[in-house]
């Protein structure tokens, strides 16, 4: 850590890593209400636990990206924060936000909340995603221009690298994108349209420049690489991302009552969206193989690695899997966009969110990088988690299979219910992966907590 | 990557796509917009329709639900209930909630009265009148 205010970064990091315990949780517990449909109801309808699930991984990856600016953007702009009260200020803002929203989700019926929180006057609520009472939006809103506002202001004032102004870029198109979460039009088509401008335009789009630079800063520092050399691959990717990104957005405007060319436009860009990805991987590889230097830091190594091969895994390959018009008709909306969703979530933006917490909380607690016990831990929770994630992902892509062909191919279509009477054993196995993905996840926590041996020292 | 292909290079090709590519989606969107209206059911979005959107979203039904393929993948697609169930079907369904039947999937009693239920069948009515390019492909959805 080369300047103080760098600190701030680390009460973010271990926020995003507490909620994403509770992710985890929620998720087990709709797992087992896939398999005992009536497991905790009516205390927790499974569309509560949902909404848990999702806006917690939704809240703890902003929580890691903004911590991740704030340890990056100092560093690259070789000066203090501009202001790091404002940065603890925010920190729990949105923290209290965060946490009354979800104990409000449970606590509350949401129709009740939804009258509470005044969502008669601008009506935002209800629809996947972007469940948040209209006070939490305006919250997300307000910590983000606060937060954009210190780091620009911070970059403004300092060295402007390529991957601090990727990162910032990409941090502003969030802000930006997410406004759309307040247009809500009565007519469903258009509603549909444009919540794919939050969600396509996020994970698809802005994040990944967010995902780029967070990466290309980590590569930059453990395998010193010339940095020239990674912000141009930075600036590759970035460019692949945005050209075939923002018209594949037309991969889901197939059947939502769109024009029919959306078939073309959707199949061709977004079938071309891996590249960006599979250059990633070949990224991450290529500049560890490089590299000038041995770090000390083998977990956040890893970790970068692991990042490069997974998103491709989740989201090129399996998002290509469902992605061509003809195959996405049999397969929208089934069990196999859930897997894609989980595995693409999982390898790009948790892994990239882990990448540089690796790499940056053993700096913020004042060592070049942990402890070898320790990194072996962290590495056991690598595999598991990543691992389990793999088998969380096939299970439900034979799940999807299976329920595309029961309910939508066959000649004597089953109902949704029936079909899902079928598919118990890959929810059974499912579970059985979600737990081991919640055993490296403890390790994973535990790994923080893993002092030097004493004998060593001695 | 070496050679002439310089950073700046790289940086040009991606400002240059993205504004390109983008006003190009923009552009998509206008011509999509214009063609709305022969598709989007829009002529048959009475204030009832509204207000059974208002109901439907109130309640996170999209929670468990996918309507028109999007939403929670727990419980059926509802953008074709209209023509799978019939209205009499849906809100005796909707009222006779939770099955309460042991190990069942259970949807949750959200206490509508006579008019609401008769709003959110004619959101569903709507709905199905969408023009979705045949989605789903068949009755089950
Ligand atoms: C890291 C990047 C990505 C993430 C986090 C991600 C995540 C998701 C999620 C969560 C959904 C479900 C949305 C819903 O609930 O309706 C989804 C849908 C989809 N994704 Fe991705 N995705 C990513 C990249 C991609 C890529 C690169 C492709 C194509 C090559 C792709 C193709 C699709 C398609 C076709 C659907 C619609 C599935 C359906 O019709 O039901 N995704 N994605
Ligand atoms: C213990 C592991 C997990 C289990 C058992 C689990 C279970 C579930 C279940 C049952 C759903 C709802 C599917 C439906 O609508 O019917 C879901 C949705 C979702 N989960 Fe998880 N989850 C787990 C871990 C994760 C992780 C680690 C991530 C992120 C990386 C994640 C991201 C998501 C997303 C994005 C959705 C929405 C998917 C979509 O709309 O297609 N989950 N999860
Ligand atoms: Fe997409």
């Amino acid at each position: 850590m080369k300047y103080q205010s760098q600190a701030v970064a680390k009460p973010y990091f271990i926020a995003a890593i507490g909620l994403f315990i509770g992710q985890i949780l929620f998720g087990l517990i709709m797992g087992l209400q896939y398999l005992w449909g009536d497991f905790l109801f009516p205390a927790i309808p499974f569309n509560v636990a949902r909404m848990v699930h999702t806006n917690l991984l939704i809240v703890w990856l902003l929580f890691g990206f903004m911590g991740a600016a704030y340890y990056m953007i100092p560093e690259e702009a070789e000066r203090e924060l501009y202001s790091p009260k404002l940065a603890k200020l925010m920190f729990w803002v949105f923290l209290v936000a965060g946490a009354l929203t979800v104990v409000s989700y449970l606590a509350v019926p949401y129709a009740t909340l939804a009258k509470w929180s005044g969502n008669g006057l601008v009506a935002t609520m209800g629809r996947e995603f972007l469940e948040q009472p209209l006070y939490t939006k305006v919250g997300i809103v307000v910590v983000a221009l606060v937060f954009l506002f210190n780091i620009s202001m911070t970059l403004l004032a300092g060295r402007k690298t390529s991957i601090s102004l990727v990162m910032i870029l990409g941090l502003w198109g969030l802000a930006v994108f997410f406004l759309f979460s307040f247009y809500n039009p009565n007519n469903l088509v258009k509603d549909k349209y444009y919540w794919w401008w939050v969600v396509h335009l996020w994970v698809e789009g802005v994040w990944e420049l967010i995902l780029g630079a967070m990466l290309a800063f980590v590569l930059v520092k453990i395998t010193g690489v010339d940095r020239e050399v990674i912000e141009k691959w930075l600036y590759v990717i970035i460019a692949m991302t945005l050209i075939t990104g923002i018209i594949g957005t037309g991969h889901h405007y197939f059947w939502i009552g769109t024009p029919a060319y959306w078939q073309w436009w959707g199949s061709i860009f977004s079938a071309l969206e891996p590249i960006p990805f599979f250059m990633m991987t070949v990224f991450a590889f290529n500049m560890v193989n490089r590299r000038r230097r041995e770090h000390p830091n083998k977990a956040a190594t890893l970790w970068a690695l692991g990042t490069g091969v997974m998103s491709f895994l989740g989201a090129g390959v399996w998002g290509f899997l469902h992605t061509l018009a003809p195959v996405n008709y049999y397969t929208h909306g089934s069990q196999i966009t859930a897997a894609h969703g989980h595995m693409a979530f999982y390898g790009a933006y948790v892994m990239v969110v882990i990448t540089m917490i690796s790499y940056a909380m053993p700096l913020l607690r004042g060592r070049e990088a942990n402890s070898n016990r320790a990194q072996v831990l962290e590495m056991w929770s690598f595999w598991l988690m990543t691992i389990a994630m793999v088998f969380i992902t096939l299970f439900l892509t034979a799940a999807g299979i299976l329920q595309v062909w029961l309910q939508r191919i066959s000649a004597t279509p089953m109902s949704f219910m029936d079909t899902q009477d079928q598919l118990r054993l890959f929810y059974w196995l499912r579970e059985f992966s979600g737990v081991i993905f919640a055993v490296g996840l403890v390790l994973y926590v535990i790994s923080f907590f893993i002092k030097e041996r004493k004998t060593a020292n001695a | 990557m070496s050679g002439s292909f310089t950073k700046a290079t790289a940086r040009n090709i991606f400002y240059g796509g993205a504004a390109f590519f983008f006003l190009l989606f923009l552009a998509l969107t206008f011509d999509s917009q214009q063609a709305l209206p022969k598709r989007d059911n829009s002529q048959n979005l009475t204030p009832q329709v509204i207000r059974g959107k208002y109901l439907w979203e109130t309640n996170d039904c999209i929670g468990c639900h996918t309507l028109l393929g999007e939403g929670a993948y727990f419980a059926p697609e509802l953008g074709n209930v209209y023509k799978r169930r019939g209205p009499d079907f849906i809100k005796a369904w909707i009222k006779a909630q939770p099955t309460g039947t042991p190990g069942r999937r259970q949807m949750p009693n959200f206490h509508f009265n006579d008019q609401e239920l008769d709003d959110l069948v004619q959101f569903f009515k709507y709905t199905n009148g969408i023009n979705t390019n045949n989605w789903p492909p068949n009755i089950q959805g």
